[in-house]
Formats: structure tokens, sequence, C-alpha cells
């Protein structure tokens, strides 16, 4: 099985430097785009391996590239922003990749940026991956004493500049507007859309954010190319799929499989199944803002397509799994304090709905809730619905509450009669 | 008042970004690393060197959860409170945490060598429950270990 993300990570990350990078073959696939492709032929290339953004929201990478105006009269400057803010609840795969391999990153930056013809690009990280901003400061600088960033890259007449951004903390920097008003000094609120950052993004410019897997994923397909990429899958969706799982599993961890891999094989085989003394009661399959899908889902091929038909998304790949010694309404109590006090505040739904939300379900697990209580919390899930708000931080924090409210409404309504917490 | 370094740390990472505010989160930073905290007389002196008001400064101080606008401990401990880590044990670490140190979330130990703060999911969600003190990241946390992590920390005090 081809593991093109993560083979050459060593089991303790130790990344290699850029010499070791390269005897693996690294900093091959931007030569060649450098020297015989065009940036619409590198594009259309990512088109065609059917690479989908790994952030969580699936969208087409080559087809976000190609909404970048081109040519002489685009605006420029026109920037790369890598998305190294990952921050979903119970996701933890990016990190890998930063630890693991930052020239891997670096690489399919430089190769995104030329596609689009980018003059400066920022690596957005988190500040508490302290270990990766070490490893990242240096493979930078690395990479600018070799050439291939900074001025007219390896006698191409292509610039771009790279930098490192890192964070002072909150969720909203992971989204992709919110991060933009971020990497501008201001408050990580969302923007309205249109326009679309691939228009007018950075300081009004055009700009990309990819996500850090599907940046790492570029080299890969320039150097083996789309039709590959395409076959690593055993569905449409291209390539390999970092999953992880977190939770009462007996391996808790990260795998890279073909995208499309069941939800069984992940949990069962590759996780090693539930420890013993706890049963498998629900999954939440990509984060903490995807719904909970329980033991009828299993057979599900974990991709962008095949999850959300039976109700969920795939997210960040990075399974939490619900046991049945964990109360679900603490859980998904858990989960709605977190989004309420990462709301930015900006729009009311989410802002007001949010504390409302999570002080109903509070009320609940303490053995105060009222049978009303679980209209509210229905009702929420619609208020706080897509197209209701800025952006998908609302809508995220609903999905798991609405799919709780249909898997687990005997746990609900048993708090609600007996007027305490059964797990307590 | 700015040292020197600090002036001139901030300013070399103007040249990263075409507006100088673009490196305010990064010079609250740098005044937090030396000062622990940011005050006001800092916050103003930041907002000159950038061509910003405090108040848009402040703005954009007070959103950020890991900019620290009144004084903390000499360690700050970061407990993840997010859902992986809640399931594998969270409340017993924070409990054992508040009974060592005799302060809860948003305090600060009488000695000030700790202020203690939840934060959201570290990303080590593989080995929970998990915590930072300061730039080190802790994991697969349990009462014991937490006892060896802190004795550390206090006896270097």
């Amino acid at each position: 099985m081809e593991t093109p993300l993560t083979g050459n990570i060593r089991p303790d990350r130790t990344p290699l430097d850029l010499k070791g990078y390269e005897q693996k073959g690294g900093y091959e696939a931007l030569r060649n785009v450098l020297k015989q492709m065009s940036p619409a032929d590198v594009t259309e290339n990512v088109k065609r391996s059917d690479l989908k953004g790994r952030g969580g929201a699936g969208f087409p990478t080559g087809s976000k590239w190609s909404f970048v105006p081109m040519g002489d009269n685009a605006p420029r400057p026109k920037y790369l922003v890598v998305n190294a803010d990952e921050m979903e609840p119970g996701t933890f795969k990016d990190r890998l990749l930063l630890e693991g391999n930052p020239h891997q990153l670096i690489e399919g930056a430089i190769i995104a940026a030329y596609a689009i013809q980018a003059d400066v690009g920022y690596i957005f990280l988190r500040v508490e991956y302290k270990e990766a901003e070490r490893r990242l400061r240096k493979a930078v600088s690395e990479v600018y004493q070799s050439g291939y960033l900074g001025k007219n890259i390896l006698g191409s007449g292509f610039d771009f500049e790279l930098h490192l951004h890192v964070s002072a903390g909150r969720y909203m920097c992971g989204e992709e507007t919110g991060l933009l008003n971020s990497l501008e000094g201001k408050r990580a609120i969302p923007r309205a859309k249109p326009p679309f950052p691939q228009v007018s993004g950075l300081w009004g410019r055009p700009t990309i954010v990819n996500n850090v897997e599907t940046l790492s994923c570029i080299p890969h397909i320039i150097r083996n190319g789309a039709d590959w990429l395409k076959k690593l899958s055993l569905t449409a969706d291209g390539g390999t799929k970092l999953y992880g799982a977190s939770g009462h599993v007996n391996r808790p961890g990260l795998w890279e499989l073909p995208m499309g891999t069941t939800l069984r094989e992940l949990i069962f085989e590759h996780a090693g199944g539930m420890k013993p003394g706890y049963q498998f009661r629900g999954v939440l399959p990509g984060g903490a803002s995807t719904d909970f899908l329980t033991e009828e889902h299993l057979d599900v091929q974990m991709d962008y397509v095949n999850v959300p038909k039976v109700g969920s998304r795939l997210g960040t790949g990075t399974m939490i799994m619900l046991d049945d010694q964990t109360c679900p309404i603490g859980m998904l109590l858990n989960l709605e304090r977190f989004f309420a006090q990462e709301s930015c505040g900006w729009c009311t739904p989410c802002r007001e709905g949010l504390p409302w939300v999570a002080n109903t379900l509070q009320a609940i697990e303490e053995g105060n809730g009222h049978p009303h209580d679980l209209d509210v919390l229905s009702e929420h899930t619609w208020k706080l619905g897509p197209g209701n708000t800025f952006c998908a931080l609302a809508p995220g924090a609903m999905e798991p509450l609405q799919s709780a409210l249909k898997y687990f409404r005997a746990d609900f309504e048993r708090h609600i009669e007996e007027k305490r917490c059964p797990w307590k | 008042m700015l040292t020197d370094t600090e002036r001139q740390e901030i300013e070399s990472h103007l040249a990263e970004y075409p507006y100088k505010r673009a490196a305010c989160i990064e010079a609250l930073k740098v005044i937090q690393r030396e000062h622990g905290w940011v005050s006001d007389e800092h916050l103003r002196d930041v907002a000159a060197l950038l061509d910003m008001t405090p108040d848009e400064l402040d703005n954009v101080a007070t959103f950020y959860s890991l900019i620290f606008r009144q004084p903390v401990g000499k360690h700050v401990i970061y407990l993840c409170d997010s859902v992986s880590c809640w399931i594998m044990g969270y409340p017993k670490i924070r409990q054992h945490i508040q009974e060592r140190l005799g302060i809860d979330f948003g305090q600060t130990t009488p000695d000030g060598n700790f202020t203690f703060l939840p934060i959201v999911c570290l990303g080590d969600c593989d080995h929970a429950p998990v915590l930072m003190i300061d730039n080190d990241h802790y994991n697969v946390l349990d009462e014991e270990k937490i006892d060896h992590i802190l004795t550390a920390y206090q006896e270097e005090a």
C-alpha cells in the first residue's frame, strides 16, 4: 500500500533536513514544474487528480485555484496561505505533517504558489505547535539558502517569498476569512462571501488558502501524475487520507490509508476496536463539527461523497469515539461549550444561540431539564444552520447536536425524567 | 517604554507584511515573552510603533486567548478541556491540579508561580489527556505524572 504523505516520516517524527528530503526525491517536482510546466498545466493536473481540500470542507483543490485571476492584468500581489491552524477538537493530523515532514509541505506550497502565480505566501501556524514552529523555521531558512524561495527561483523567473506567521489562539482563525483578518492584524471575524478570497482575499488581493494535508499531496501529484493519485483512492475522491482515532479504543493514532476506507475497518482494525469494558455507541467521524454516526453506519466509505449520504461529513477524518461508559449529553455539553466559547461574536445567531444551547444542555446534564428543552434544542439546529450565519462555526456546532437528538434521544429523555445524569 | 531589543525584534517582522498592523499580534507576543503580559503602557508603546491607536490594538489584544492583558504567574498551565481529553479523563486531571495547587481556572497561586487556564484542543488527541506548561507539551497524563511534572516546576522556583 502506498503512503506518499507519511512514507518519509520517521516513527519518532524527526524530520528529514533539506539534503535528506532531496535524497528521497524531494524538490524534484518543483524543479520539473519550473522547467517544464505552465501554471495552467499544474492546476489542470491537480484538477484531474480529484484532490479535495483536506481542511474539512472537501472543496476540489484544482477548481479553487482556477478561480484566481491570471495573466498580466491580474491584481498583484497575489497570496498563497497555508492553513496550519489545526484546532478542530479531536484533530491531530496536520501536526504530524508539520513536525514530520516540513519540506513536503513547503514544496507543495511553492508549487501551488507557482500555479496561481502568487508573489508572497504565509504559513499561518497556531502558536501552541511549538515543535512544528521550530522545524518550519529551520526548513524555510534551508529552502531560502538553496534557492527554492526568493527571487528568480532556479532561474525560472518566478519570484516567491514565504513567511511563517504564528498566531495567538482562537478557533476562528481556522475559518478561511477569519484567518485572513487575523493575518492582517485584526480580530478573526469572518467576511461575507462573495467576494471569495480567490478574487479578493488578503488585503483585497487574490488569495488561496489551503490546508497542510492538501498542500502536502501536491508534490506527489506532480511527481507521479494525476491518474496515480486518483488510483490510490477506493472511491471518486482522489488520494490517500490521514485518518485518526481518539477516545477509548485500543490503539488511538493516525493512519495514512486509501481514501474511502470504511469506518468499520478504521475503528475495528486500525484502531484495534474498543478497549475491554467499553462498548461502541457512536463516533464523530471527522472532528467536533460533524454529525454522529452509529453502529448502522459502520460500512460507510470515509470520503467526501459517501459520508454525507448517511448524514454526516468526512470533515478532518479524525474520529472521536463515544463509548457506553461516557454520557452522550455530557459529551455534547463539552462540544457546545467549546463552540459557544469560540464564537467570535460577530453574528447574532451564533453569539446568542450557542450559549443558550450549552446552558440548556448543562441544565439537562445536571438534572434540571424540562421536556420542552428538547424542542428548544431542535429549534436551534435550524436557526443556527447553514444560511443563517456568516461562517460555518455555528452550523458545524449544530451537526453533533442534531444527530445526538436523533440517535441518543432516549438518553436525553432519561436525564429529564430521572432528573439526574444516569452516568454519575 | 520598549527596550531597544524589543523594538528591534518587532521591527524585524515589519518587512514580512505590506502593512505595519499585520505585525501587531507578533509584537504583542514579543512583549509578553519579556514581561509575561501586556500592560496598558506597553500596549500604547506598541500601538505607536505600528501606527495604530491604543484602542485598535486593544481590540485585537483582547480577542486572542493567548495574549494576556493582566499579569499571570511565572508558569502558565494550559489544560486541554476539549472533547477527546474530556472523554479520556480531563475532569480528574483538573481536580487533581486544583487540589494540589489550590487554584482553579483563571487563578494564580499566592506565590505567583502558577496560573491555571483551560485551552482548546492541543492536537495530540491520541495521547489524551494533554496539557502544556509555558512552551512544553505533556501527554498521557494521570495524577502521578502530574505530580511529577509540577514538582519539577516547583523545585526550579
